[in-house]
């Protein structure tokens, strides 16, 4: 099927841009940044697409706590002229078993929505997204470990990913160690932060940089079609955004292509 | 002084007179623990020296307005709060659930100051519930830091005004838990503003006394002269202009709002009188007369330059627009602005500094037909953190204005979604009285829009004047003129204020639609004077204009017309719009939740007409407006100083040298400021500010490339060393220069494509009592300008902005601090090709090292000179023709792929330089001094340490060893050691006799624990 991907930016999204340019290197037919006001007033609609990309930025300012105003937005809000909340969009959208790739700002929203890590199919919000132990925001470059039993289609193949982190509030927590319990047994963990090794979850600081327990880096939803994650597979799409590309060998390609490229694999032959 | 009221159009009530309040507190579940109040804990210690148990946090959020219960609770549970991790309580103490603390203390912000959060939680409470009336319900916030320990009330109130609360734009209250207990909490806090008096026009007689002329001038913070006043005061005595004015409605006298306007027009700050003056310099030998500095040396460097360049010239705007505009590729353009933020952040170096970055991101989104963002710049100096000394009066410490300003522009940069990619940051004790704020923002434009030029502007009578963006309040009333005074003890607390990132961030997203739709005709920039100051100077496009204050949306109640012609309310954009693409233009504007509303029009009369309603408030004829103000005369006057040399160091301080300056706060690492700033949003990062091994190696300049389906790169880079000043600006100016040159030039970037941005930060060069030695001061600004004209033509890089802060003391009392003359200059550049960029770091051993450029006994004014407690006189000297061909020939060498490692050689020295590429490289090298190349034999004092600019640090591998010789013949360079397995920096000097021998690790570790919070 064609791959039609839509990149919502508004109210403080700043990662559209890179989001798209990795939806078109990753082969995907179409790839659209659209603002959210365009889905309120009904112009476009999350329906007539099939990877929904929810990128990085400081909705709102992050006032009320990451993404948390935005959530309530979407929560809230019905298409202008309609009965149809915005939300109900979103829930066929996941019904219907179509891709949805979240970072940073995106993870903390679906997050907060309770659309990850939906286990047991419930939109209870269980796990949250917040301060980094360090108490500050910070623009590092992270190993992270893949879970290989993981459903995750975005990850599958992988071994490891290198990539920056950019957040003040990522560490990941759950609401109680029953869900915790649960997001582990279904492996929803889909990447850890580790030593360089790619092998190794760590809590230790700077390799887990915010404190996550489990060293939780990403998660996805049981079915494998939602992706959440605090780093950002977008800023590494070209060796140059390597930090140490001048004095390493690497491939043209950039570690965080690959979770685009699995994306658009899937959705062309699965959706 | 007679006063006229009049009765304004009947304005909504933006409150119930009578308010419902509800108070939600929330605070973190236990297990969750509190990272935020943590981090107070450990500031109150570093800070203050006093020690607490432990800090926790809680967010109030005072809502206004009727609410059920069950909407009480829905807000409590569900908005304001995250169930994971937080706990709240309604209309109750969430402190006194607990008893394990010993103290409260509260703060909010002061009636009108911005409450972001508080903005954001209204809107939220408007979607969560429903309702549609925004008049009937607002939410204000504050914060209660709960403080548990041994500590008394004088304590307590000192970690309150020294730490958690600014008393200008915040209140505080302090209660022990018994008395909490006993008033059982707080009530809800409400600051709204309340000003019930009608909107009054003053009108003011200027037939008084000169005494009282400078009175009235002082008294309304106008900051103009007796001679400025006067013209004022012999312009409304013309027959033609009381005519005119008369048709109007207006009298003999002079509005509020037109003496307010011409004070902001005519400020230091907006018509730059010093650097427009006509100036009688004495150089200690002769006399000169300079018609202006700016038209002679920085204006016409800039045409000469072009003018050599020939068809090779890209610059397409320069100084005319509110940032500079050079040619990127065929299809781009590039906008290049940077800024000063001094003076507020002095006073609140959080709101100071936010509103420093967020405001100068306006600048190049207003420059041309408006331009998307693709970058941010930031210098700092600031007084040393650890200072010691009693502050004098109204001074923050150093280390509460470092923290403050980092933060503001953490906040301002990254919520943008703009990558700040490069920067530093100088510490002097000098910048006690007033710190420096250097902003610096650049985008990019397509060159057309539909066939059309981008880069200029045009207006025409009947278009319509736009305002878009936030609202207007008091604050920011005076900021133009505040910036041209010295800071004293009446610094108004209105130009204080605070930056909305995501208000102007939504204004950005819809104006670039509206942009490449072409719904609007031109676009500009709401900053210093406010709308006086945008629409007065587009004005100048049409011919004049004729706006309505009263249609202007305001924050709150009560203000003056000519508060809401001068307010510097941030997060506004001026714009004009064709009536026919009006309507498209508004609606496009309610769709995508931004502001926007007509409030006049441009005009051919000539006049800068403002009404309120139907009452004129100003009426002034544009040509008076913009060239009634004669030009300044001053006198500058040339004392070469001279200062103590030191003796020649021992040995055993050379051996020990290296290891005490990597600790210098100059030179030491920045990277826990550094890394709170993205500088990878966007996508284009290329060169990052750290590099090497373990990615911690300081990068010299940044590369990105704006354009993600492209190769082409924008090279980024600054200069700045006002130390040197005290031995002569002439040569500071030219080491700034060539500091940012090659600083580009180490990473990759050519001469033929690199424009510039001079910054200037001077004391008060103007003599008076309180100032005697202004004629001093001037004449180190013109000899910071020649030396800017000598070496922009020579290295044939054109400055295309800049801007001056000409006030940059303190005066209360008898103390007075100035800071010592600083020009930044920052450097933009274009670089064909990002894969040919290099980095500073040794790559592997075996590579060979050499040193490009000639070391001298330079030693003046050196960050080793300042360690030993000496200045100097021996300044580095920038010979400018040598520096080029070596330029041209390391970036043919570069080009060709023959360099493994480049580094500038700066604040420091070769030791310095030699050190951070070892440790950056995570290798070692052998290096042998006598191999540097010199023109008489240096001692080995100077060797290290002298800070001779034009030099870098290179290594090559040694397969290409010869090649990048012959790629640098006709310069000079020395071979003058290798790269090694060992990690050691070995470092031999005269006779080849070992002087330092140290392990990378450790240089390092010293080099990155001087500023670790």
């Amino acid at each position: 099927m064609a791959v039609k991907a839509i990149i919502i930016t508004g109210n403080g999204t700043n990662c559209e841009v890179e989001m798209r340019q990795a939806c078109i290197l990753a082969g995907a037919d179409k790839a659209d940044i659209v603002h959210i006001s365009s889905l309120l007033h009904g112009e476009v609609r999350l329906d007539d697409y099939n990877f929904l990309n929810l990128p990085g930025g400081f909705l709102d300012g992050d006032d009320l706590g990451a993404a948390k105003a935005a959530a309530n937005r979407i929560r809230h809000s019905s298409v202008f002229g309609t009965q149809e909340l915005l939300l109900e969009q979103f829930t066929r959208f996941i019904a219907a078993g179509k891709l949805i790739l979240a970072v940073c700002n995106g993870f903390q929203l679906l997050v907060k929505l309770g659309f990850l890590p939906l286990l047991n199919g419930s939109y209870d919000q269980i796990a949250t997204l917040t301060n980094n132990d360090s108490g500050k925001f910070e623009d590092r470059w992270v190993s992270l470990q893949v879970n290989s039993s993981s459903p995750c289609i975005f990850t599958r193949g992988l071994a490891g990913l290198y990539l920056p982190v950019r957040h003040g509030e990522g560490k990941f927590v759950t609401r109680d160690a029953e869900s915790l319990e649960g997001i582990e047994k279904n492996n929803l963990v889909a990447l850890r932060y580790s030593r360089a090794d790619f092998l190794s979850p760590t809590m230790e600081y700077p390799y887990n940089p915010n404190g996550a327990v489990n060293a939780i880096a990403g998660i996805c939803s049981p079915s494998g079609r939602i992706l959440g994650l605090m780093p950002h597979p977008e800023a590494y799409l070209h060796y140059t955004n390597h930090p140490r590309w001048t004095r390493e060998r690497l491939p043209e390609e950039g570690m965080g292509l690959l979770l685009f490229k699995n994306a658009v694999a899937f959705a062309r032959t699965e959706l | 002084m007679r006063v006229a009221a009049f009765v304004p159009k009947v304005l909504k009530g933006i409150l119930p007179t009578l308010l419902m309040a509800h108070r939600i507190e929330i605070g973190f579940q236990d297990k969750i623990g509190d990272v935020l109040g943590e981090g107070v804990k450990r500031r109150i210690n570093e800070h203050l020296g006093i020690s607490v148990v432990a800090v926790r946090v809680v967010d109030v959020y005072s809502i206004v307005g009727e609410l059920s219960p069950h909407e009480l609770e829905y807000l409590a549970s569900s908005v304001f709060s995250d169930p994971v991790i937080h706990t709240y309580t309604i209309d109750a103490p969430l402190a006194l659930r607990k008893d394990n603390f010993s103290w409260i203390i509260e703060v909010g912000f002061l009636p009108g100051v911005t409450d972001n959060v508080g903005k954001t939680a209204s809107e939220a409470l408007l979607t969560a519930l429903k309702k549609s009336d925004d008049q009937l319900f607002r939410v204000f916030t504050s914060k209660q830091y709960l403080l548990q320990g041994n500590i008394g009330r004088s304590d307590v109130a000192h970690i309150a005004s020294g730490l958690l609360a600014n008393k200008l734009v915040e209140k505080y209250g302090i209660f022990s838990l018994e008395e909490y207990r006993e008033k059982g909490g707080n009530k809800p806090y409400i600051p709204l503003v309340s000003e019930n008096k009608a909107p009054l026009v003053e009108e003011i007689s200027l037939e008084i006394s000169d005494a009282d002329l400078v009175a009235l001038s002082r008294k309304r913070l106008l900051s103009l002269s007796l001679e400025e006043m006067k013209i004022l005061q012999e312009h409304l005595r013309l027959p033609a202009v009381i005519e005119r004015r008369a048709q109007f409605g207006l009298g003999k006298n002079i509005t509020d709002a037109e003496l307010e306007c011409l004070a902001q027009t005519w400020s230091e700050h907006c018509k730059h009188k010093i650097f427009n003056a006509v100036i009688d310099y004495h150089d200690g030998k002769m006399r000169h007369e300079i018609n202006s500095l700016f038209a002679t040396f920085i204006k016409g460097a800039t045409q000469r330059v072009r003018e050599e360049k020939g068809e090779r010239d890209f610059c397409l705007s320069v100084f005319v627009d509110n940032a500079g505009i050079i040619s990127f590729d065929e299809e781009y353009n590039i906008v290049f602005k940077v800024e000063t933020h001094n003076s507020p952040s002095a006073l609140d170096p959080y709101g100071g500094a936010l509103t420093g970055i967020v405001g100068v991101n306006r600048d190049p989104f207003g420059t041309g037909i408006g331009a998307k963002l693709i970058f941010n710049t930031d210098v700092f100096c600031f007084a040393p953190p650890d200072y010691q000394q009693t502050l004098p009066e109204r001074i923050l410490h150093p280390r509460r204005i470092f923290e403050g300003v980092r933060e503001g522009v953490e906040h301002g940069g990254n919520k943008s979604g703009i990558p700040t990619i490069n920067g530093c940051i100088v510490f002097d004790e000098r910048f006690l009285g007033k710190p420096l704020v250097y902003c610096g923002t650049g985008g990019i434009m397509p060159k057309r829009i539909n066939g059309k030029d981008t880069h200029g502007k045009e207006i025409y009578p009947g278009d319509v004047v736009v305002m878009v963006g936030g609202r207007i309040g008091k604050d920011g009333i005076h900021g133009a003129t505040f910036s041209s005074e010295e800071l004293h003890e009446g610094s108004p607390v209105s130009a204080v204020q605070i930056g909305d990132p995501i208000t102007q961030k939504k204004m950005t997203d819809f104006l670039l639609v509206a942009r490449d739709k072409e719904l609007y005709r031109c676009i500009t920039d709401n900053g210093a004077g406010g709308l006086s100051s945008s629409v007065g100077e587009t004005a100048r496009l049409a011919g004049g204009c004729d706006l309505d204050l009263l249609l202007a949306p305001l924050k709150y109640h009560g203000l003056n017309p000519w508060e809401i012609l001068i307010s510097e309310s941030q997060e506004r954009m001026t714009l004009a719009v064709e009536v026919s693409k009006l309507e498209n233009f508004l609606s496009l504007a309610k769709k995508m939740d931004v502001e926007a509303t007509a409030i006049g029009h441009y005009t051919d009369s000539g006049y800068f007409h403002i009404r309120y309603g139907k009452k004129t408030v100003v009426f002034i004829a544009m040509d008076f407006l913009h060239e009634g103000l004669p030009q300044m005369r001053l006198r500058a006057l040339w004392q070469q100083p001279s200062h103590k040399e030191p003796p020649p160091a021992s040995r055993d301080e050379l051996a020990s040298g290296l290891k005490r300056l990597l600790a210098r706060q100059n030179i030491c690492s920045k990277e826990s400021t550094v890394r709170r700033y993205d500088h990878e949003v966007q996508g284009g990062s290329v060169i990052k500010p750290f590099t090497g091994e373990n990615n911690d190696g300081p990068s010299d300049a940044a590369v990105i490339r704006p354009l993600l389906d492209s190769y082409a790169g924008v090279v980024v880079s600054n200069g700045i060393c006002p130390r040197y000043s005290d031995i002569d600006t002439y040569h500071m100016a030219a080491c700034a220069l060539d500091e940012a040159i090659r600083n580009a030039v180490a990473v990759g970037a050519s001469l033929e494509h690199l424009a510039c941005l001079d910054n200037f930060c001077w004391c008060d060069p103007v003599v008076s009592e309180r100032n005697p030695d202004g004629e001093y001061k001037l004449a180190q600004l013109v000899r910071a300008n020649q030396a800017l004209y000598d070496y922009t033509v020579a290295f044939g890089t054109p400055c295309i902005s800049g801007k001056d802060s000409m006030k940059n003391d303190y005066q209360i009392g008898t103390k007075k601090i100035s800071i010592p003359p600083t020009l930044l200059f920052s450097v933009i550049g274009k670089m064909v090709d990002v894969r040919l960029s290099v980095t500073m770091d040794f790559k592997k051993a075996g590579d060979i090292i050499y040193i490009l450029g000639e070391t001298h006994e330079e030693l003046g004014g050196s960050e080793w000179y300042a360690l030993r407690g000496y200045i100097g006189n021996k300044v580095p000297v920038v010979n400018a023709t040598k520096a080029k061909k070596m330029y041209n020939a390391l970036h043919g060498a570069i080009s060709a792929g023959l360099v493994a490692s480049a580094h500038d050689c700066s604040d420091g020295g070769l030791a310095v330089a030699l050190a951070e590429s070892v440790f950056a490289g995570g290798l070692g090298a052998n290096i042998y001094l006598t191999a540097v190349p010199q023109l008489v034999a240096l001692p080995e004092e100077a060797l290290l340490f002298s800070e001779s600019a034009s030099r870098f640090v290179i290594s090559v591998a040694p397969e290409n060893k010869d090649r990048f010789e012959v790629a640098l013949q006709g310069c000079s360079f020395g071979e003058v050691g290798v790269v090694t397995e060992e990690k050691m920096l070995q470092i031999y000097g005269l006779a080849d006799k070992p002087l330092i021998m140290e392990s990378t690790a450790e240089l390092k570790r010293i080099w990155q624990a001087t500023l670790t919070f």
